[in-house]
C-alpha cells in the first residue's frame, strides 16, 4: 500500500499535498500542518459570507456534474426552522474513477473540516459521510479520525468551542453504483432501496429525512478550507483557461499507460502533455487508441481529440466530451473496441436499479447486441438498432445512468464503427488470431 | 437482467454445498445482544428515524453470522419497527449482503473494463483454479472459498485490485493467486 508516485514538477498538489504521508493521517500531524484553522475561522463567520466566498471562487461540484457549490449552497433557506443536512457523496463507484478513496485514506481530517464547514454554511448541524461499502479501508480510517475529532472537542455539541453544534458521521454503503446518485443515496440512508427519487421535489426542499438538504462529493468539500484559508482570488487565479473552471482538480489515471495513479492539476492543463509527460504515455511498444476522460459514463475520445483537449469543464466540451468525475481511462491498440465497449455495458445493466423501463431493458438489451456481436453473431441491422434504443434510453428516465450506458456506446460506434462492421463480417474478433477465435 | 433482480448478470454468490438457509428456518441465536446492542444503540442516536440503522445494523449481523439469515432480518425488523419482508426487500437491493452462507473467505475479484484491459479476468481464473472453486459463486468443496467476479471496486489504478473478506489487496496479478491464497488459514 502506498501512494503510486511521487508528485510530478507539473501538478499543483493541494488537495493531494499529503498523499502518502503516514503523519498526516492522525490528528495532532494535520493540526501541524495547519488542520482545522480554516474550520475556527468558518465558525465565527456566518453562512451567508462563506457561501459567497465559495461562489466567488468559483468551485463546482467534483462528482460528476460540475454545479456550482456556492450556488447550491445558496438554496438552502437560513432561518426555515427546519434540521438542515449535509451528505457527503463518498460511493466512488464510477468506472476510472479513485480519487476520492485516496482523499479519504491519507487525508480524513481535511474531509471531515470540509464537512463541518460546508455543514455550517447551509444551517446544518449534522453531515453524513455516504461511503461505499467496499472501502474498508477508508471507512476504518475515516471512523478513527471521526472518534478523534470528538474527543478533541472539533465535532459535537460545542464545536472548536464556538457554542455551535456540528456532529459528523460515516455511513457504510453495502454495495450499489447507483447510490451515487444524490437522491438515490438519501434513500439508501434512510434505511431503503438505493432507488432514485423523482425531482422535484428537489433535495434543497425535501432531501433526507424529508428536510433541506445538501449532497456534495468528497473532492469538492475537501477543496473549501483551501478556498477560505487562501480566498477566493487566489482558487480563480490557479485556472490556465476559462474563468468557468476554477482551482486544482484531481483525475484518475488507469488502463493501458504507464504510470496509473492520481493526478492534481490546475482547470485547463493541455491533455496531451498530462498523458505523455505526467503519465508517461502508452506501454512500450504500444499506442493510445481512445481515451474516456471522465469516468465510464462519458463518450469516448479519439487520440486525436484528447491530444487537442485543455483539461477543464469547456475544454472536454469543445472535444466532444465531459470532465464528468475525472477517471481517466485509457485503451491502447491492444483492445478491441467492442469488447470494451460491450463490458460497460454490461456494468451498466449490473448497476441499474431496474426501477424505469428504459433503463432496466435498454441496458440489457444493449449489452446482449453488443456481447452478440463481440461473438461474430450480429448483423449490419444490429448497429441501428443499438443507436435506436440508445435514443430511446436518453433523456427519459428518473436518473441519468441509462443516459450513461448509451453514452459512450452511441461515441464507440461512431468513432470505431469499422471494428464493429469487421466483426460483423468476419463473423469472429478481427483482433484474435483464427485459431484462438 | 439488473442485479437487483433474481439472475442478475454476475453469478450470485450461493453456496450449492450447504443446507442452512433452506428449508426450515434455523433456530436463530439472536444477534444484538451484548455489545452489538450497545453498537446499535450508538448507531441509532446518530439518527432521527430507526430505519436509518437498517444497513448498519445489517452489518453487524453479517460481521457476526458470515451472512444475514432470514432470523436476523426478523430480528433486526423487531428491532426497528419495521416488516422482515421490509428488511429482506432492502438486502436484496444490495449486493454485498448475503443471503447464503458462503465459503469462509469470499473472494471478490474486479473485471470492469479499466480492470478488465489489465488482465483482471486472468486474475480471477486463477482464483477460480487454486480455490478449487471453478465456478464463479459456488463454494469450493471444502467450504474455505468463495469467488465472484465484481463490478469496479474504486481502485481501477491499481489493477487488479481484489477483496477477501473485509482485505483490500492491490495490484494483484494471476502470479501472485497462490501466495495471496498461502496466507490464509
Ligand atoms: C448513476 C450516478 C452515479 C453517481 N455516482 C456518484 C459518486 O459515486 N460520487 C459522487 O460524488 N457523485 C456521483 N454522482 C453525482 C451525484 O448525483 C451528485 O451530482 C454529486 O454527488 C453532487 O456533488 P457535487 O456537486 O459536489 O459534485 C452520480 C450520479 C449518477 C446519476
Ligand atoms: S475497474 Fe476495477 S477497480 Fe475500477
Amino acid at each position: 500500500m502506498g501512494y503510486p508516485h511521487k508528485s510530478h514538477p507539473r501538478e499543483t498538489p493541494i488537495l493531494s499535498k499529503h498523499f502518502g504521508d503516514p503523519d498526516a493521517r492522525t490528528l495532532s500531524g494535520w493540526r501541524q500542518r495547519g488542520g482545522y484553522r480554516a474550520l475556527e475561522q468558518a465558525l465565527g463567520t456566518s453562512p451567508a459570507d462563506i457561501v459567497n466566498v465559495v461562489k466567488e471562487s468559483g468551485l463546482r461540484g467534483r462528482g460528476g456534474a460540475g454545479f456550482p457549490t456556492g450556488m447550491k449552497w445558496s438554496f438552502m433557506k437560513p432561518g426555515d426552522g427546519k434540521p438542515h443536512y449535509l451528505c457527503c457523496n463518498a460511493d466512488e463507484s464510477e468506472p476510472g474513477t479513485f480519487k476520492d478513496r485516496e482523499i479519504m485514506r491519507w487525508t480524513p481530517h481535511a474531509l471531515i473540516e470540509g464537512c463541518a464547514i460546508g455543514a455550517h454554511a447551509i444551517g446544518a448541524e449534522t453531515a453524513y459521510i455516504y461511503i461505499r461499502g467496499e472501502f474498508t479501508e477508508p471507512i476504518r480510517v475515516m471512523e478513527e479520525a471521526v472518534r478523534d475529532a470528538y474527543r478533541d472537542g472539533i465535532l459535537g455539541k460545542n464545536a472548536m468551542g464556538s457554542g455551535k453544534r456540528v456532529d459528523v458521521h460515516v455511513h457504510r454503503g453495502a454495495g450499489a453504483y447507483i447510490c451515487g446518485e444524490e437522491t438515490a443515496l438519501m434513500n439508501s440512508l434512510e434505511g431503503r432501496r438505493g432507488n432514485p427519487r423523482i425531482k422535484p421535489p428537489f433535495p434543497a426542499v425535501a432531501g433526507l429525512f424529508g428536510q433541506p438538504t445538501t449532497i456534495n462529493n468528497v473532492e469538492t468539500l475537501t477543496a473549501v478550507p483551501h478556498i477560505l484559508t487562501n480566498g477566493a482570488a487566489w482558487y480563480k487565479a490557479m485556472s490556465l483557461s476559462s474563468p468557468k473552471s476554477t482551482g486544482s482538480k484531481l483525475f484518475s489515471v488507469c488502463g493501458n499507460i504507464r504510470k496509473p495513479g492520481n493526478y492534481e492539476i490546475t482547470m485547463g492543463f493541455p491533455f496531451k502533455e498530462f498523458l505523455y509527460d505526467l503519465c508517461g504515455g502508452p506501454l512500450p511498444g504500444r499506442k493510445f487508441k481512445a481515451i474516456i476522460p471522465g469516468g465510464s459514463s462519458v463518450p469516448i475520445q479519439t487520440v486525436e481529440e484528447a491530444e487537442a483537449t485543455l483539461m477543464d469543464y469547456e475544454g472536454f466540451v469543445a472535444q466532444g466530451t465531459m470532465l464528468g468525475s475525472g477517471g481517466v481511462i485509457v485503451f491502447d491498440d491492444s483492445q478491441c473496441m467492442v469488447k470494451q465497449i460491450a463490458r460497460l455495458a454490461r456494468f451498466y445493466a449490473h448497476e441499474s436499479c431496474a426501477q424505469c423501463t428504459q433503463c432496466r431493458e435498454g441496458t440489457a438489451w444493449t449489452t446482449r447486441i453488443l456481447e452478440r456481436i463481440e461473438h461474430g453473431e450480429g448483423t449490419m441491422e444490429d448497429l441501428d438498432t443499438l443507436l435506436e434504443i440508445g435514443d430511446n434510453m436518453t433523456g427519459k428516465t428518473i436518473c441519468v445512468l441509462s443516459d450513461s450506458c448509451a453514452t459512450p456506446v452511441a461515441s464507440g460506434i461512431k468513432k470505431w464503427r469499422n471494428e464493429f462492421e469487421a466483426h460483423i463480417k468476419q463473423k469472429r474478433c478481427p483482433m484474435r488470431t483464427a485459431v484462438a477465435a | 437482467m439488473s442485479a437487483r433482480e433474481e439472475g442478475g448478470l454476475h453469478a450470485p454468490a450461493h453456496a450449492s454445498h450447504s443446507s442452512a438457509g433452506h428449508g426450515h428456518p434455523a433456530e436463530h441465536t439472536p444477534v444484538f445482544t451484548g455489545d452489538n446492542r450497545k453498537k446499535l444503540d450508538e448507531i441509532l442516536s446518530r439518527y432521527p428515524s430507526k430505519m436509518a440503522a437498517l444497513l448498519p445494523a445489517l452489518w453487524i449481523a453479517q460481521d457476526e453470522q458470515g451472512w444475514v439469515s432470514e432470523g436476523a432480518m426478523a430480528e433486526i425488523a423487531g428491532l426497528l419497527e419495521l416488516t422482515p419482508a421490509y428488511v429482506k426487500g432492502v438486502v436484496t437491493f444490495y449486493t454485498m449482503y448475503h443471503q447464503h452462507p458462503v465459503g469462509r473467505h469470499f473472494i471478490q475479484v474486479c473485471t470492469t473494463s479499466p480492470c478488465g484491459v489489465c488482465g483482471a479476468e486472468d486474475v480471477a481464473k486463477a482464483f477460480l483454479k487454486h480455490t478449487g472453486c471453478g465456478e464463479l459463486g459456488v463454494t469450493s468443496p471444502d467450504g474455505k472459498y468463495t469467488v465472484i467476479e465484481v463490478e469496479c471496486l474504486g481502485a481501477c489504478g491499481f489493477a487488479t485490485p481484489i477483496m477477501i473478506n473485509d482485505d483490500f489487496i492491490e495490484s494483484v496479478t494471476p502470479e501472485r493467486v497462490p501466495e495471496i491464497l498461502g496466507t490464509l488459514k
